[in-house]
C-alpha cells in the first residue's frame, strides 16, 4: 500500500502510534549483540532483496575482524554486545511524553517548540502539520520525477537504482563502522534527482516523518543526475534524545557531471552518545558538493565529512562547526581528494571548547598526481571559552602532484578579556557578551544555512554555553 | 553626579599607577583631564568602568548617590556611565548593526522595534559622517584607526549615557575626524550630559570647549583651573607642570 494513502486512511490517534505496516509492529531483534542471525533477522523482517542480506553479512564479516580504531576518540567506553542492532523505530514512539528526561523537556521549552513538535523531536508522536507540508512538496517533486523517500522505501520501490550505487561511495571495508552500518543500516534517505531538475526548496529528513530518520544507523544515499541540483537538510536542531549510546550513519553522495548537492546537517546528540559517522560525496566533472555541518552534544563525535574530486573543474566545500562542552569530545573536521585537473576545495572549520570539553580538528587534503592546478583551502579556527577547555589540530596533507595550490591556516583564540569588558561596557551582560562573540565566530557558517537553522544553531549554543561564565 | 575620593589605582604590572585622585564631576559638565603619557589617566578611565584587570586598592567613586565599584561593568553602562575607548576590541561576525542593537536593548528598559532601531542608527551614523553600509562591517575588524573613534562616538550617541568617559579619542586621527567626533559629542550635550575627556593634548578641547581643565601627574590631580588651563598647557608644557608640582616624584 502507498504510504501516503495509509496516512489518509488512519484516524490521527492511531498515526500517534506510527505504525505503517502493522505487521512491524514493536518488532525488536530478541536479544543484544551481533551475528548472522540477527543480521539475517533483520533483512527478512524488512522483506530485503538476497542481494542485500549478502551485502550485510559481508559487511558484518568486515566488522568483526577490523579492530577499533585506536586514533581519534576514547572508544574504550563502547560495549558493542550491548547494544540492539535493530528497534523497529515504532516501538521509540511508543514511548509517552513522561517519559522524556526532564532535562530535554526543559530546552524544548526553552527554544519555543510547540507540544505537537516537542513530541516528534522526542520520537514520541508524529508532527501532523508538516505531514501535510510534506505531502505538497511531494506532489510538486514527482512533477519532476524526483524522488524522495526514507532508505527502506527507496530499495523496496527503486531496486535497480539503490542497487547500482549503494555503497559505491562508501564500501563497507572503508572503516569498521561504515561496516557496522552497512551490516544493520535502518532508514535513512533515499534521494535522486533526475538530469536538469533543480529542487528549489530544500528537502529535509524532518518532513519525511518516519521515525526512522532518528535511526541509530541510518543510511542515505543521494544521487544527482547531470545539470542537477539539491539541497539536503538533516536533522533537527533539538537535541536528539535517544536510548542508545551508539549512532553510527554512513551518507553517500554522487554528483554527476555539472550536478550540485549541499547537504547541510545540525546535530544535537544526547550526553551519552558515541557518534561515528562516515559522510562521502563524490563530485565528477564540473560538480560541487558542499557539506555544511554542526556537532553539538554527544559524548564522543567523529565525523570527516568527505569529497572526491573525480572530474576536472569539480568544487568541493565543507564547513563544520562544533561545540564541545563538559565532558564531551568533538572530533570532527574534513577529508578532501583531488583526483582531477583543475579542481577545487575549501574546509572551513570553526571548534569552540569549554570546560573540560575538548574538539579537534583532523583534516585530510589528498591531491593525486595528475591532479594539475588544483586550489585548495583549509582553514580551520579553534575558540576557548575558558582556562580548562582544550582543542587540537591533525591536519594531514599528502601531495603527489607539483602544480597545486594549496593553502592552510589554523587560529586559536580565546574569549578574551579586553573583548568581553568592552562588549561589557556597553550595557550587555556577561554571559550574552560571551554569546555574542561565539556567534561571532561561528556566522561564516550559520550564514551558509537557511535562516530559521541559523537562528535555532545560534540560540542552542547559547543553551550550551550557559552556566559557563562565572 | 560623580564623586571620585582618594581613588588608587593597580594593575598586576605596574604597580599602584592611580595614587589617590579626587574628582567631582557635576551634571551637564564636561572636564577635561589632561596629563603627560605615564600619569594614570587611561588607568583611571578604565577603573571607572570596571575593567577586570585595573584593581581599585583603595578609596570611594559614587554615580548619582551609587557606589559604582561594587558593580559590574554592564551595570555602569546601564546606570549610564560610557567609555569612548582608545583601542576598542574587534569582534569578528558580529555587525556594528547586530551590537549596536543589542547595546541599545541592554541600557533601555524597553526595547526598541527594529523599525525605531533602524531610524535611530540611520539620523546617528549621518550625525558622524558615517555610510550607510557600515553597520553591516563586522564590528572594528578592519576599522582605520579614525573609523574606530567614529564608531566610539557613534555608540555613544545611541546609547545616551549620562557621563561619558573619552579616553583619548583624539588621539591619531586627522582634524576632519576630530571636527566629526566632537560634534558627535557636542550633540551629546546638554543640562543631563557630562564628559570626561582624557587627552594629551589640548588640541580637541578647541572643538569641545570644557568647562573645567585637571592637570594629572604620577597618578593624582595636581591642579585644576578653567579652559584658560589647558591653553597655559599648551604653551609651556608638561616640563613646565613636572617643574611646578611634581617634584620628587618623577621616575
Amino acid at each position: 500500500m502507498p504510504e501516503e494513502k495509509s496516512i489518509t486512511e488512519l484516524g490521527l490517534d492511531e498515526y500517534r502510534y506510527g505504525f505503517r505496516d502493522p505487521e512491524e509492529y514493536f518488532f525488536k531483534t530478541p536479544r543484544k549483540g551481533l551475528d548472522p542471525e540477527i543480521i539475517a533477522m533483520i533483512s527478512k523482517h524488512k522483506n530485503e532483496p538476497e542481494w542485500m542480506l549478502e551485502f550485510r553479512l559481508k559487511a558484518l564479516e568486515i566488522f568483526l575482524e577490523k579492530p577499533t580504531p585506536t586514533w581519534g576518540g576514547d572508544l574504550s567506553g563502547l560495549d558493542f554486545d550491548d547494544i540492539y542492532y535493530y528497534i523497529r523505530p515504532v516501538e521509540n514512539q511508543g514511548r509517552s511524553w513522561d517519559e522524556v528526561p526532564e532535562e530535554i523537556k526543559n530546552t524544548f521549552e526553552r527554544l519555543g517548540i510547540p507540544q505537537a513538535e516537542r513530541e516528534v523531536l522526542a520520537g514520541v508522536g508524529a508532527q501532523y502539520e508538516s505531514e501535510v507540508v510534506y505531502h505538497n512538496l511531494k506532489e510538486e517533486w514527482e512533477k519532476q520525477g524526483v524522488i524522495f523517500l526514507d532508505m527502506d522505501g527507496g530499495l523496496r520501490e527503486h531496486e535497480d537504482i539503490v542497487r547500482q550505487y549503494f555503497g559505491t561511495v562508501v564500501p563497507p571495508d572503508d572503516n569498521k563502522f561504515a561496516a557496522l552500518n552497512s551490516a544493520v543500516w535502518s532508514g535513512g534517505s533515499f534521494v535522486y534527482v533526475p538530469a536538469g531538475v533543480h529542487v528549489d526548496i530544500p528537502l529535509q529528513a524532518y518532513f519525511r516523518i518516519n521515525a526512522e530518520n532518528m535511526g541509530q544507523f541510518e543510511r542515505t544515499l543521494i544521487i544527482a543526475e547531470e545539470g542537477s541540483y539539491v539541497h539536503y537538510i538533516e536533522g533537527c536542531t533539538a537535541p536528539t534524545y535517544t536510548t542508545n549510546s551508539l549512532h553510527s550513519a554512513v551518507v553517500e553522495l554522487i554528483a554527476k557531471p555539472g550536478a550540485r548537492i549541499r547537504y547541510s546537517t545540525i546535530q544535537n546528540w544526547s550526553h551519552n552518545t558515541y557518534n561515528l559517522v562516515t559522510k562521502r560525496g563524490v563530485a565528477y566533472e564540473n560538480a560541487t558538493i558542499e557539506w555544511v555541518d554542526g556537532n553539538l552534544g554527544s559524548k564522543l563525535t567523529m565525523k570527516y565529512p568527505a569529497v572526491y574530486l573525480m572530474g576536472e573543474g569539480a568544487h568541493g566545500e565543507i564547513l563544520s562547526v562544533a561545540y564541545a562542552g563538559d565532558g564531551q569530545h568533538q572530533d570532527a573536521g574534513g577529508k578532501v581528494v583531488h583526483a582531477a585537473p583543475n579542481t577545487t576545495s575549501r574546509i572551513t572549520s570553526k571548534s569552540i571548547s569549554k570546560g573540560t570539553g575538548r574538539s579537534s580538528y583532523r583534516g585530510l587534503l589528498k591531491v593525486h598526481e595528475g591532479a594539475e592546478n588544483s586550489k585548495s583551502r583549509v582553514e580551520c579556527d579553534a575558540l576557548l571559552l575558558d582556562e580548562k577547555a582544550r582543542t587540537d589540530t591533525y591536519p594531514y596533507i599528502e601531495i603527489e602532484e607539483k602544480k597545486v595550490t594549496t593553502e592552510h591556516e589554523a587560529s586559536v583564540s580565546k574569549v578574551g578579556e579586553d573583548q568581553l569588558f568592552y562588549l561589557m561596557s556597553r550595557g550587555i551582560p556577561e554571559d550574552e557578551a560571551m554569546a555574542l562573540v561565539v556567534n561571532g565566530f561561528i556566522e561564516p557558517i550559520a550564514k551558509e544555512l537557511p535562516l530559521e537553522y541559523a537562528i535555532e544553531l545560534n540560540r542552542l549554543i547559547q543553551l550550551e554555553m550557559e552556566g559557563s561564565v562565572g | 553626579m560623580l564623586k571620585i575620593e582618594n581613588l588608587r589605582v593597580a594593575v598586576e604590572e605596574g604597580g599602584e599607577i592611580v595614587k589617590g585622585l579626587d574628582l567631582e564631576v557635576g551634571r551637564g559638565e564636561i572636564h577635561a583631564i589632561m596629563g603627560p603619557n605615564g600619569s594614570g589617566k587611561s588607568t583611571l578611565a578604565n577603573a571607572l568602568m570596571g575593567h577586570p584587570r585595573y584593581e581599585v586598592t583603595g578609596g570611594s567613586v559614587t554615580f548619582e548617590g551609587e557606589d559604582l565599584l561594587e558593580l559590574e561593568p554592564d551595570e555602569r553602562a546601564r546606570l549610564g556611565v560610557f567609555m569612548a575607548f582608545q583601542y576598542p576590541s574587534e569582534v569578528p561576525g558580529v555587525s556594528v548593526a547586530n551590537f549596536l542593537r543589542t547595546a541599545v536593548n541592554s541600557v533601555r528598559e524597553e526595547e526598541l522595534s527594529a523599525m525605531e532601531m533602524y531610524r535611530l542608527l540611520q539620523e546617528k551614523m549621518r550625525v558622524m559622517q558615517i555610510d550607510p553600509s557600515f553597520a553591516e562591517r563586522y564590528l572594528n575588524e578592519g576599522f582605520s584607526g579614525g573609523e574606530k573613534k567614529r564608531n566610539e562616538i557613534l555608540q555613544l550617541l545611541m546609547l545616551q549615557p549620562k557621563l561619558a568617559i573619552l579616553d583619548e579619542t583624539d588621539s591619531g586621527l586627522d582634524i576632519d575626524a576630530l571636527q566629526v567626533v566632537a560634534r558627535g559629542v557636542n550633540e551629546m550635550r546638554g543640562p543631563e550630559f557630562s564628559a570626561i575627556v582624557i587627552t594629551h593634548y589640548s588640541r580637541i578641547l578647541r572643538y569641545i570647549e570644557p568647562d573645567y581643565v585637571h592637570v594629572m601627574l604620577d597618578g593624582r590631580i595636581v591642579t585644576s583651573g578653567g579652559k584658560e588651563l589647558a591653553d597655559e598647557l599648551e604653551a609651556k608644557g608638561y616640563d613646565w607642570v613636572r617643574q611646578e608640582f611634581g617634584a620628587g616624584t618623577q621616575s
